[in-house]
């Protein structure tokens, strides 16, 4: 599974947001893009998974199994439940216009609950869980469709630092288990370099791609100590990169 | 630090006020009262049983209509009256608001319209509606449909609008089919509105339906009560006036239970 962004520029009304973007994530790869705020991360996101027309460029994705349900699945930061559906009918929501047997279904259902840590509220709703347990159910609506690709959006920008943590912990086993590829969109730089196997860092609007960084230690590996201090210069370096521009970003958002 | 810091004063509470707690005996207790003087005005004399009869007048004139069968035949004739126009400007006011939300065309023609309609009191279109439909059931049917629509449309647009984008993108980010989008996330996000908007109109119906009647009718809860005060038949007139505000209340809590049922989500 890859996906190949070409040329992407967008323009919202007088405002040029995003700025001939070109990348390839590959096959199983996780790819984290930061940048400051308004950079157009989150706007690009929308254009791969074809919820936005880019103003120019193409997005392709190619390797596609034909049994893939819904090849680009989004995670969204606030999570997009709905309020009415216990957890099982969020997770059911985006099977239920399938071609699928009742039985079929309810078993796409389990597997994600499953795998999600959900299985016990399966009957709960949405407004008697924390934030992390609303999360876990988004990422366990997206798991249900069985897709190749998550775009996640800030999926743990609303959580605060503790379950932020044990999220983390939880997504960084489910991307290597389930072998899927990502496309992770974030503010913070430790989940960056704890989650992704590259990061793209972002200049201010309109975005444009300034670097692409490798980070060389594997996923399961970051917690360790002896991986703490070259983890720590990578950030060094990502924050050098990002610093200036942030501080820039954050004066233009506030004469707005 | 110098001696006075030095000792321990506690605290002073200011949270005080502005947390309301309703005492559940409270609405019992204004009844009551309210009640034993308007029984005491009427026992003492203090006021005509003319001009204002007693609570034990109404009770009695209540019993008597309800045993001669009057008041279940005027009690009828308003429930058929309320029951078609409310059913059918809720069902206009909703596909009508449900356009509106939805659709760009729609929204601007709609808007322009309502705006110039919505300020209209309903029952003055009554003279033109009999002109048209004729002085029978048609033309007050007619009244409270059109009184009703235009909250119910109200209602349901502003629902629509305000329905989360974010759940319309998920929506749409899982290749929902449009119609799945509004049969599962724009109605049910909308619904809260929708129902608040039933409580205008059912308010409204009733007040539209003893108008019509009071003009143009020989049965029902307003002709009966416009009889009973040109007879000065003041119990009569008040047991019609309780019968009005117990329908209001059944109204309100149909509607309650209603919500209680389909916003248990809240």
């Amino acid at each position: 599974m890859t996906i190949v962004v070409e040329g992407v520029s967008h323009r919202f009304q007088n405002l040029d947001v995003l700025s001939d973007v070109s990348f390839t994530v590959g096959n199983n790869e996780v790819f984290a893009i930061v940048g400051p705020s308004g950079c157009g991360k989150s706007t690009l996101l929308s254009i791969i998974g074809g919820l936005i027309e880019p103003t120019a460029g193409h997005v392709h994705v190619g390797g596609l199994s034909r049994d893939a349900l819904n090849p680009l699945t989004f995670v969204f930061q606030d999570f997009a439940l709905l309020p009415w559906r216990s957890v099982a009918g969020n997770v059911r929501l985006p099977l239920e216009h399938r071609d699928l047997a009742p039985a079929e279904m309810q078993a796409f259902v389990a597997d994600a609950l499953q795998r999600t840590g959900l299985t016990d509220f399966a009957d709960a709703y949405p407004k008697q869980l924390s934030g992390g347990m609303r999360q876990r159910v988004g990422i366990a609506r997206a798991l249900a469709v069985k897709p190749p690709i998550l775009l996640m959006d800030e999926p743990l920008s609303a959580l605060d630092g503790q379950t932020r943590e044990i999220l983390m912990e939880d997504l960084s086993r489910l991307l290597t288990s389930t072998h899927l590829s990502a496309l992770y969109v974030t503010h913070n730089l430790d989940e960056a370099l704890r989650l992704a196997d590259r990061i793209a860092v972002f200049s201010r609007r309109p975005g444009a791609l300034r670097e692409i960084i490798e980070i060389p230690i594997p996923r399961g590996e970051r917690t360790h100590a002896g991986s703490v201090a070259e983890l720590a210069s990578l950030r060094d370096h990502l924050w050098s990169l990002i610093r200036n521009e942030a501080i820039e970003a954050e004066r233009e958002v506030a004469h707005v | 630090m110098s001696e006075a810091d030095a000792r321990l004063a506690p605290v002073r509470f200011r949270g005080r006020g502005f947390i309301i707690t309703p005492r559940w005996y409270g609405s019992l207790a204004a009844f009551v009262i309210i009640i034993a003087v308007w029984q005491a005005a009427g026992s003492f004399g203090w006021a005509s049983p003319l001009f204002l009869p007693s609570p034990l007048a109404i009770l009695r004139a209540l019993i008597a209509l309800t045993a001669s069968g009057e008041l279940a035949g005027h009690i009828a004739a308003s429930a058929v009256r309320i029951g078609v126009g409310w059913a059918l400007g809720t069902a206009a006011g909703l596909a009508v608001g449900l356009a509106m939300g939805l659709w760009g065309l729609a929204r601007s023609i709609g808007i322009s319209v309502v705006s110039a309609l919505f300020p209209i009191p309903k029952i003055a279109l009554l003279p033109l509606l009999i002109l048209w439909l004729g002085i029978g059931e048609p033309s007050k049917i007619a009244t409270i449909a059109l009184g009703v629509f235009f909250p119910t449309v109200i209602a349901t647009y502003s629902g629509v609008d305000s329905v989360p984008r974010t759940l319309i993108r998920m929506a749409q980010s899982f290749d929902l089919p449009f119609p799945a989008i509004v049969r599962k996330i724009v109605i049910p996000a909308a619904l809260p509105s929708i129902l608040s908007g039933f409580r205008i109109s059912a308010s409204i119906a009733l007040l539209l339906v003893v108008s019509a009647e009071m003009i143009g009718a020989d049965r029902g809860i307003g002709a009966f009560v416009l009889q009973a005060g040109n007879l000065m038949q003041t119990d009569q007139l008040l047991a019609g006036v309780v019968v009005l505000s117990v329908f209001g209340l059944i109204v309100a809590k149909v509607i309650g239970l209603l919500e209680a049922r389909l916003l248990a989500w809240r």
